[in-house]
């Protein structure tokens, strides 16, 4: 019957062609518009360390003085002093933990063919290789003895490692950054996380640092640091930033593995916090947060307003076109009342009429899809030659994919919905008549 | 033209009806707000900024060792000065939209400090010698820096400049002084104080704010003797010249300071750099009105159609006792108006209610009300445009159907 169906859909799509095309033209493009800004939206929603970012948490404690302090209201300080990082990151309450800051380095290549540059640069402790799950492609991270002695080590990106050692194993081989040499321990293998969660003052879709060092290192060596400062009380801001200073500079991620560790360590961070305020350090009441690395993001939308908009553009425009196909298809069936007038007459039951002009509606809605996905993936084309930080991630994935067929069938089945119910009130017996 | 009978026809096809003002409703709502984004994106790109855009270049300098700075400033800007073509040079800390912003909250009160609520957020442009001129900042009150207030100001690692002059944006000045001149005042941060020397013309901010002007322009611009902070040097030239500026002044900073990185662009290129996402965004929203008014066309074309060929033996009768071409025509058009007018005044209301939802959750203003009856004009010609064909095909229809059976 199906198949019966299919035919007298296609045969039926044949005779007016017009309006067919108009059909799956509007539909097309409504699912090509939505899947492509979907598509992007999913992409920058997506999450950067699947699998192990609900391990991840970002410690939020508030050592701000009191001046602006409105009880119950304020949210915890985005980042931490550097006296609270050490103190926490020496605590090792979790799994793993690390403190970092961004910085910029001026490369000084060994090679007279390359002319010095800048590449960005992440000043960290040891367990942010372990903790963030990253690949190695040659040789490891440092450990907490490298972190303790400032050694002059650091890991590079395999893209670094491609433009600086045109992809051979650097391990072992040296690399002046400004005027210091530092000796290269590791290189990373493919490692992207996006958005750039750890670190959110950086571009959030901007592609990970070239250089790891330990942030000891950093500090002995006298780097800048990259980012947001944010400094109360005397507090002097400046891109070198005293370690004793009311600033908050500083990112700290712990990994904990199971719901009793993050209350152990949520409680942890409250004793901590009053104990501070017993030592006068802070002076406000414990105000502590503990997110996961999705809701960190959620916490500090990531996601563009742009591109939500976008979305909700899109899923606009679609509307129209589904509203659109309904009215075409209402204007197709219709004229057929002659035809289905027939078949009533000839003992097909309303529901076989109904079935009959719903298939059609759903070879509609396939080739409204396939068209759909050829202009998505136009239009993602086109997402990618834009400037924005996040361009280069869209992709169609394959559930994207699929989607865009479960949409697109779906959408036309629905506006095929109310033309074939009207159509099926024909009377069999009127129409014949006129004819 | 008699509306009664279109409005009978109307009721014996509701559906059709129904459709095509939802969807004149939906797209007059998409299109209001799209149209809305577009402009507001457009007034965004071009906020003026009252220095010589179009003649500057801007090379920034990394990595040179600051406690040479105070020798090694004056050799670098000497050497700029030599590059043919180059009319003004000078260095700065930063330049507008770059996004490289340094600020600070001051207050109005001796007493303020950095951290006082009501203080205002202000970006300080630091500027060595010359970099006024460079800039072409346009002074409209008091006075520009003299050398002394250069030669005394200084800064190091400090936050502030230890210095007693600034100057200020005009909107500044009428922001915090509305109505005062603004000569004379003192901006405070407990212990520093800045005394306003002079107003320029409004200059934008490195981070420019799409939600208000006033805080896209909160600049004020500081002296400073030869020190580190400044590692942007501007310089004005005729504008066809500035390519090759930029490239003469890379490779020249270069050779003097070869364990630094110097990097150059005019400034018409940070311009189009900063607003890249919004214009892009801008053109999106453009293709998709595009295609959505096309889209309503069609429907409406594809709707009419089928009208006009299911009432062939009534367009023929009316016809055959008198009716002319011409009152056909009229007929599907006044029918089409109507319809076109229902969906506009729904969408009007729709429109409405998306663009108070979108200020609520995005960052969005509320849309003039002229975009409303500007989109409802749009959708009328737009309908009639469809309508044309259609009502042509009806209004050919010729006396005789009526004399055939169907």
């Amino acid at each position: 019957m199906f198949a019966y169906y299919l035919d007298l859909a296609f045969h039926s799509l044949r005779r007016n062609k017009a309006l067919t095309a108009l059909m799956v033209l509007a539909i097309a493009l409504g699912i090509g518009a939505s899947m492509t800004t979907l598509t992007v939206l999913h992409v920058l929603s997506g999450d950067p360390l699947p699998g192990k970012s609900a391990q991840l948490y970002y410690p939020q404690i508030d050592p701000r003085d009191l001046s602006g302090y409105v009880p119950g209201t304020s949210e915890p300080e985005p980042q931490v002093t550097w006296i609270d990082g050490m103190n926490l990151l020496r605590a090792k309450r979790a799994v793993h933990q690390a403190l970092m800051t961004g910085g910029t380095v001026a490369v000084q290549p060994a090679q007279s063919t390359l002319d010095p540059f800048y590449e960005s640069a992440r000043y960290t402790t040891a367990d942010f290789f372990p903790m963030f799950a990253v690949p190695f492609l040659y040789g490891r991270g440092w450990g907490g003895a490298e972190d303790d002695g400032s050694v002059r080590v650091v890991v590079i990106s395999s893209q670094l490692n491609d433009k600086l050692f045109g992809g051979k194993d650097s391990t072992g081989q040296m690399l002046q950054l400004g005027d210091t040499l530092f000796r290269i321990i590791g290189v990373l293998g493919d490692w992207h996380p996006t958005p750039h969660f750890y670190d959110l003052n950086e571009t959030d879709y901007g592609d990970n640092e070239g250089i790891y060092m330990p942030l000891s290192t950093s500090q002995d060596v006298g780097y800048d640091h990259d980012g947001s400062v944010n400094c109360w009380g005397n507090g002097g801001g400046g891109k070198r930033i005293d370690h004793s200073a009311p600033c908050t500079w500083l990112q700290f991620w712990v990994q904990l593995d199971s719901p009793s560790q993050v209350a152990a360590y949520r409680s942890f961070l409250v004793h901590y916090s009053q104990q501070q305020k017993a030592l006068g350090r802070f002076q406000r009441p414990p105000n502590v947060q503990l997110r996961n690395v999705m809701q960190w993001l959620d916490y500090n939308m990531v996601v563009p307003d742009d591109v939500r908009l976008q979305t909700w553009l899109a899923l606009g425009f679609l509307l129209v076109c589904l509203v659109n196909t309904v009215g075409l298809m209402l204007a197709k069936f219709l004229r057929r009342a002659n035809e289905l007038g027939v078949r009533r007459a000839l003992g097909a039951s309303k529901h076989a009429l109904f079935a009959q002009l719903l298939v059609e509606s759903g070879v509609v809605g396939l080739a409204g899809g396939i068209g759909g996905l050829l202009l998505a993936l136009l239009g993602l084309w086109l997402v990618r030659q834009q400037p924005a930080s996040y361009a280069a991630l869209a992709h169609l994935n394959p559930t994207m994919l699929l989607m865009t067929f479960l949409l697109s069938v779906g959408a036309s089945l629905l506006a095929g919905l109310l033309p074939a119910w009207r159509a099926c009130q024909v009377t069999p017996a009127l129409q014949l008549k006129s004819n | 033209m008699e509306i009664r009978p279109i409005f009978a026809s109307l009721r014996k096809h509701r559906i059709p009806a129904i459709l095509i003002v939802l969807e004149i409703a939906l797209a007059c709502a998409v299109l209001c707000n799209a149209v809305f984004m577009i402009g507001k994106r457009v007034g965004d790109i071009g906020m003026s900024n009252a220095i010589d855009e179009s003649g500057l270049s801007v090379i920034s300098l990394d990595g040179t060792d600051p406690k040479l700075a105070a020798s090694d400033i004056p050799r670098n800007l000497a050497a700029l000065r030599g590059i043919a073509g180059v009319q003004a040079v000078g260095a700065t800390s930063t330049v507008p939209l770059s996004g490289n912003n340094w600020g600070w909250s001051f207050g109005l009160k001796s007493d303020s400090l950095v951290s006082d609520k009501g203080n205002t957020n202000l970006t300080l442009y630091f500027l060595g010698a010359g970099a006024d001129q460079a800039l072409g900042l346009q002074l409209k009150q008091g006075r520009f820096f003299n050398a002394d207030d250069y030669a005394d100001s200084s800064m190091g690692s400090a936050a502030l400049p230890v210095t007693h002059v600034t100057i200020v944006t005009e909107s500044v000045a009428a922001q915090l002084w509305q109505g005062k001149s603004a000569l004379g005042q003192v901006l405070y941060s407990k212990p520093s104080y800045y005394t306003v020397v002079g107003v320029v013309a409004n200059v934008l901010r490195p981070y420019a704010s799409t939600r208000s002007a006033q805080r896209s322009y909160a600049a004020t611009f500081f002296p400073l003797r030869a020190e580190s902070t400044l590692s942007s040097y501007v310089l004005r030239s005729a504008p066809q010249d500035r390519a090759r500026i930029v490239r003469e002044a890379e490779q020249k900073l270069g050779e003097v300071n070869p364990s630094a990185v110097a990097k150059g662009q005019t400034f018409s290129d940070i311009r189009d750099k900063y607003f890249a996402d919004m214009r892009s965004m801008a053109w999106m929203l453009v293709l998709v009105c595009v295609v959505m008014l096309a889209v309503t066309a069609f429907g409406i074309v594809g709707l009419t159609s089928f009208w006009v060929a299911q009432r062939r033996r009534q367009i023929g009768i009316r016809r055959a006792v008198g009716a002319t071409r011409g009152d056909i025509l009229s007929y599907f058009r006044t029918e089409n108006f109507l319809l076109t007018g229902m969906g506009v005044v729904i969408g009007m209301v729709l429109a409405f209610g998306i663009n108070v939802y979108l200020m609520q959750h995005y960052e969005m203003d509320r849309m003039p009300w002229y975009y409303l009856p500007g989109s409802a004009i749009a959708l009328w010609l737009l309908g009639q445009l469809a309508v044309l064909g259609p009502a042509l095909r009806a209004a050919a229809v010729p006396p005789v159907v009526a004399t055939r059976s169907a």
